[in-house]
């Protein structure tokens, strides 16, 4: 084993690059591999991976069972890298991409921590990463992305969203919201109940109204005439 | 099986956490259980203030921690309830004399021999907070019908969900039906709809609770009392019976009961 980890996970441009050793025990690795991604479940969900398998024979049976076992977790395995045609076979078989590994670890781009400042760095976007979070977020929480951000659940008034492109919540968005961080004023803010703190879209800003007994409608906020405007989400 | 471990937290002070632990704790040996009330509050106790056993105190949490005395000789017994113990916090140490692990350590000593541990947390989120609900089976937070209340309970669900020891049920403590009804005070649905967790109980505010804390009889011993029949319905949640919540703004007082009560009869006759 060389003293090495026997699965490994890092960030890379395109994703998360998961590295399994190439002689541990299969179901070895699959429960650790678990193991990992639970201990930080809502950071992992909606990350895209590629599969390190080095020099390791994988079968179709064992990487759809692993498939599966991300997919679970809100994880896509788009693509295998492997020099064994075992693996390669296996990865053609279940439609998934096959290269070598040329991507090399970037900077984090998401932190989803409690305050914990994020690499903040201006790397360019292809326009579709983003994080998807399944839970609500509750006060102090704060969610940092280069790209997108999704969340499945209410943003609690106290709660936060630094997003370098879009920000969609499929639920009620009473917290604070930035959505085009980086100074995009493409950027939008959707929600299904659109009551923010405050919302922030690239480097304009606006509070929401002071309205009692209102009903709670899909909004999306945008930029027109350089003010924020909302509108009825359509 | 051994005890349930009861931790009552709320994030925010002042919302009637030792209060609500002093109750509950006399609720349930009302009812037969045995149980332990554990003051994590150091530094700053007062449990056994409001439980009317401060002048008992020799030895308290952390001389049990630090090896000084003996799990037992902490245990004070309350006055009318044999089988209801305390264990008070230290006045003259902080938070850092105990850890999490120590907590668990005591908790698992006291499983076998109880029903119900119950631990008052202190405010905050720090090490206080942490070691209340290390070894915590079930969290009730405590909160206020206010908004600041309901942003700290908000705060502290998220902490409980990230140690796996969330949502926990939730408490709604001095409710003011007359405020509620105005619109001036948030209602019960207006928390839940926020928090969304479960409900366990909704406390009325009652004049009577400052003074039963301040002579240690919980106000829960007195049976005349609303918000002491509320701690009594909480503690017999907490033993799993089912027991349906009752807004506080439809019980009324007793001149609307007793109009109601004419309404009834004339629409009978």
């Amino acid at each position: 084993m060389r003293g090495e980890q026997t699965v490994a996970i890092k960030g890379v441009q395109d994703g998360l690059l998961v590295t399994i050793s190439p002689t541990e025990e299969w179901s070895v690795l699959t429960t650790e591999l678990s193991a990992k991604i639970d201990q930080q479940a809502s950071f992992y969900s909606g990350a895209r991976v590629t599969l390190d398998a080095g020099e390791r024979p994988v079968p179709k049976d064992q990487l759809m069972g692993l498939k599966a076992l991300l997919e679970r977790r809100g994880i896509i395995l788009w693509a295998v890298s492997t020099e064994s045609q075992t693996t390669i076979d296996a990865a053609i078989a279940l439609d998934l991409r096959t290269s070598n590994v040329t991507a090399q670890p970037s900077a984090r781009a998401e932190t989803y921590d409690d305050g914990v400042a994020s690499t903040f760095s201006n790397v360019d976007e292809d326009g579709t990463t983003g994080i998807m979070i399944r839970r609500t977020l509750r006060s102090g929480r704060i969610v940092r992305s280069q790209g997108h951000v999704v969340v499945f659940g209410d943003v609690n008034p106290g709660a936060e969203i630094i997003a370098g492109g879009d920000v969609i919540v499929w639920g009620r968005l009473s917290g604070n919201v930035h959505a085009g961080a980086n100074g995009d004023e493409n950027a939008v803010v959707c929600a299904l109940d659109m009551i923010p703190t405050q919302l922030r879209i690239a480097g304009h800003i606006t509070t929401s109204p002071d309205e009692k007994r209102r009903k709670p409608r899909p909004e999306t906020a945008f930029i027109r005439d350089h003010r924020i405007v909302v509108d009825q989400w359509k | 099986m051994g005890a349930k471990v009861v931790t009552v937290t709320s994030g925010k002070g002042g919302v009637g956490k030792t209060t609500t632990t002093a109750n509950l704790g006399v609720a349930l040996a009302r009812m037969d259980k045995k149980v332990v009330v554990i003051d994590a509050d150091i530094g700053l106790r007062n449990l056994d203030v409001v439980m009317g056993l401060e002048n008992r105190i020799v030895y308290d949490l952390v001389d049990v921690i630090e090896g000084r005395c003996k799990l037992r000789q902490a245990m004070i017994k309350h006055k009318q309830f044999p089988e209801l113990y305390l264990i008070p916090a230290a006045q003259t140490r902080d938070k850092s004399a105990v850890s999490p692990s120590d907590m668990i350590q005591l908790t698992d000593q006291l499983r076998n021999e109880f029903d119900f541990i119950l631990i008052d947390s202190p405010a905050g989120i720090e090490r206080g907070f942490r070691n209340a609900v290390a070894a915590a089976d079930e969290v009730l937070i405590v909160t206020n019908p206010e908004v600041s209340a309901v942003r700290d309970a908000d705060r502290i669900i998220g902490l409980l969900e990230a140690e796996n020891k969330g949502p926990g049920q939730l408490i709604l403590n001095r409710v003011k039906s007359d405020m509620v009804k105005k619109g001036e005070m948030l209602s019960a649905d207006d928390v839940t709809d926020i928090l969304a967790i479960r409900l366990i109980g909704i406390v009325p505010e009652d004049e009577g609770v400052i003074p039963a804390s301040n002579s240690g009889n919980p106000v829960t011993l007195n049976e005349n009392s609303r918000a002491g029949a509320a701690f009594r319905d909480i503690a017999r949640r907490l033993m799993g019976e089912n027991i349906p919540l009752v807004p506080v703004e439809e019980n009324g007082g007793f001149l609307k009961r007793l109009s109601r009560l004419f309404a009834g009869s004339s629409n009978g006759s």
